[in-house]
């Protein structure tokens, strides 16, 4: 039996991955071959999906950007057993894209059956679990701690202080809530381990559960992933089958129950407080803190936040200790990150590295560049509230506090590449168009004030009056910043500002920006 | 689409009888059955959650993910985010525009709805777009009306 990995992932799909599947086992059932076909999460070299992979006796070949009609041709030729074709990639795990990551968090992503538990196992999973049971929860909380995890969804706030908080906090009710809403654009890390390798998450979860003495957990997914949606509900009922999810999680004295709630549709709702009234059923207001979620959460009740990553990440550290998490990375940037390369590049997709690689390494060598071909003319990290850099920052190492020292933020740890062709006024008035639209409308800063800042940025490149205006986006940026109860309205302003300084030509600036 | 009952939709609601924190799901349940939320489902999910209209209405006017009437046989998302415009989203946008569909305002034309939407997460690939929840990468007009009468046929 010879068997055929053909990514399941949304992206995949986007390429005809399901129509690639479908015509090899419509071509193994007509020519009599013995063949199954394995969809696998996506390796996360996007760029050369469907990659359709063959289990040989040397390792899995992969083939690339292959489409349904090739396949007679292709299973002609030897797909079957390897050999060489113009598609044909060679060993997959010997390309340099993948061979020089540190896949830890995306360790299983791609290799293995997404929906398979058996395959969970025999790749490492669940031993971050049955340790953890073993443990007091204190020291699960320490591990965490120790491992210098940080909140991979936007802030940076350490996972085990957090978890510290929720477990010293008494109440009859705590809950779990991971945030796999993934508004920022550019990002995609949170989806493709969803679909890629679910049981990670839930594993994560239930350790997060165990630590602070939570029985319920929440995933919110936004609507726009209805396939992460899909695997992530069956990976649940398979879960709850093999009683890793239940009233006693691997036969322990725990328990645990998982459920995913759907968005509809609100960026706002990625905010946590946000998305507590949003669990709540109600419209996605963000709360004033204090009080923290830690302390008053969901329905009042102690409540663990964390992003999908955050919670990706755990398992690996309750396996492998914190030491080894921690001895990743620079400074108090601690462990992997996964890297998302988005918008207009060569190689786009997932690298996950510790911390530490250089901004220009990541598009350059990682990269490989433009998808256009054209010269690189500025990048977009942490979503759209992220600020723009321009190509003077090459050298600036990927970190928290790097990326903070350079007026950038790493957010979600997302990167979407501009060629030469791209107009920074557009990009800023769109920074503010996209907080008109999506802000909660609590402040006025946020809600007039974006509205008023896009008025600015057109009078400004019409040319009237430009010093005036200059001033007066000066002050609402100032306004916004100072004046905003979270993010929405308080960071917009980085972007605009980051993209006036660095291009006003493209704003047709006559005077001298401060 | 509008032969529902009263009866028929409480049925579906059943679970969330007299749960306030269920006005959500109860509005995303009804536009899964219905495809949108007619207004009189407003005061159905009212009553079984014990919350006010206004409540109700409040939330469904929140979320952009609701309509208030009946979408197209064919409902294509278009990304119009960062990494997408960086991928030359805007000359796919006029295209469509050029064949009648306007994703701002998400016009019905020969059963083909067209709307605006902030990421997809599939952003190495883009224009990205979504027809009736299947993805569609380094998305074009040839690729994307392919979609639409595979579904609208
Ligand atoms: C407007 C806004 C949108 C946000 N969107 C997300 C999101 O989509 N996913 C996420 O994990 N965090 C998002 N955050 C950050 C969360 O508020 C919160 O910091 C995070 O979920 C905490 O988890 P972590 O500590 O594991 O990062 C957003 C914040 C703001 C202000
Ligand atoms: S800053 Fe904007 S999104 Fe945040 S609470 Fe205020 S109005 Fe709402
Ligand atoms: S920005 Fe278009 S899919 Fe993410």
């Amino acid at each position: 039996m010879t068997k055929v990995f053909v990514p399941m992932d949304s992206a995949a799909l986007s390429m005809g991955a399901n129509e690639v599947a479908q015509a090899i086992t419509d071509q193994a059932t007509k020519s009599g071959l013995d063949v199954t076909v394995v969809r696998n999460g996506s390796r996360g070299m996007l760029w050369l999906e469907p990659l359709v992979e063959v289990e040989t006796e040397a390792g899995r070949i992969g083939y690339a950007n292959v489409s349904a009609d090739q396949i007679p041709d292709l299973i002609a030729t030897g797909l079957l057993s390897g050999s060489s074709h113009d598609s044909c990639l060679g060993l997959v795990e010997e390309l340099d894209f993948l061979k020089n990551q540190t896949r830890i968090t995306f360790a299983r992503v791609g290799v293995t059956d997404p929906l398979s538990l058996v395959d969970y196992e025999a790749n490492g999973g669940l031993k971050g679990l049955r340790n953890a049971i073993a443990m007091t929860p204190a020291k699960i909380v320490d591990e965490v701690t120790d491992s210098g995890l940080r909140g991979r969804g936007g802030a940076g706030f350490p996972a085990g202080i957090k978890w510290k908080t929720v477990l010293n906090t008494e109440s009859d009710q705590k809950y779990i809530c991971c945030n796999a809403d993934e508004g920022d654009s550019g990002t995609f890390a949170d989806r493709m381990l969803m679909e890629g390798d679910p049981f990670t998450l839930i594993e994560g979860m239930i350790i997060a559960g165990i630590a602070v003495g939570a029985t319920q957990g929440l995933i919110y997914v936004r609507s726009e992933y209805p396939h992460a949606i899909d695997v992530l509900n069956q990976a649940i009922q398979i879960a709850i089958e093999h009683k890793v999810l239940g009233t006693s999680v691997l036969g322990s004295e725990f328990s645990f129950n998982l459920e995913v709630r759907v968005g509809a549709g609100s960026y706002v709702c990625g905010e946590e407080t946000a998305m507590l009234e949003s669990l709540e059923g109600k419209r996605g207001m963000v709360r004033a803190k204090p009080p923290i979620p830690a302390l008053v959460g969901l329905f009042g009740k102690p409540t663990v936040i964390n992003n999908v990553m955050t919670l990706a990440a755990v398992p690996m550290i309750l396996a492998d200790g914190a030491a080894s998490y921690q001895s990743f990375g620079v400074d108090r940037s601690r462990g992997t990150q996964v890297f998302q390369l988005a918008g207009n590049i060569l190689r786009g997709g997932i690298v996950e590295l510790p911390f530490g690689i250089t901004l220009g390494d990541l598009v350059n060598k990682v990269g490989g560049g433009t998808h256009s071909g054209r010269p690189v003319k500025t990048v977009q990290i942490g979503g759209p509230l992220g600020a723009y850099l321009g190509v003077e920052s090459w050298d600036v190492p990927m970190g928290y506090e790097s990326l903070a020292e350079v007026g950038g933020m790493l957010g979600h740890g997302g990167i979407v590449i501009f060629d030469d062709t791209v107009n920074m006024a557009k990009q800023a008035r769109f920074a503010m168009e996209f907080c008109a639209e999506e802000s909660c409308g609590k402040c006025t800063p946020c809600r007039i004030g974006s509205t008023r800042g896009v008025e600015v940025i057109d009078r400004i490149v019409a040319g009237e009056e430009q010093a005036k205006n200059l001033e007066l986006l000066e002050d609402l940026c100032e306004v916004m910043t100072d004046g905003s109860l979270c993010a929405m309205g308080g960071l917009t302003p980085l972007p605009v500002r980051s993209a006036l300084k660095l291009f006003p030509a493209d704003f047709g600036i006559k005077v001298e920006v401060k | 689409m509008s032969n529902f009952s009263e009866e028929s939709i409480l049925n579906y609601l059943g679970p969330y009888k007299g749960d306030g924190s269920a006005v959500l799901r109860s509005l995303q349940l009804v536009q899964e059955l219905l495809g949108y939320v007619p207004d009189s489902a407003l005061d159905i999910i009212a009553k079984n959650s014990n919350v006010s209209r206004a409540e109700v209405y409040g939330v469904f006017t929140f979320y952009s993910d609701f309509r208030s009437t009946p979408p197209a046989k064919a409902v294509v998302k278009v990304c119009v985010a960062e990494a997408c415009q960086a991928s030359g989203s805007a000359s796919l946008i006029s295209e469509l525009h050029d064949k009648g569909y306007d994703i701002h305002k998400g016009n019905i034309k020969d059963d083909i709805q067209m709307e605006q939407t902030f990421c997809l997460g599939n952003c190495a690939l883009g224009p990205a777009a979504m027809v009736n929840g299947a993805p569609i990468g380094r998305a074009t007009c040839a690729k994307i009306f392919a979609a639409t009468s595979a579904v609208t046929a």
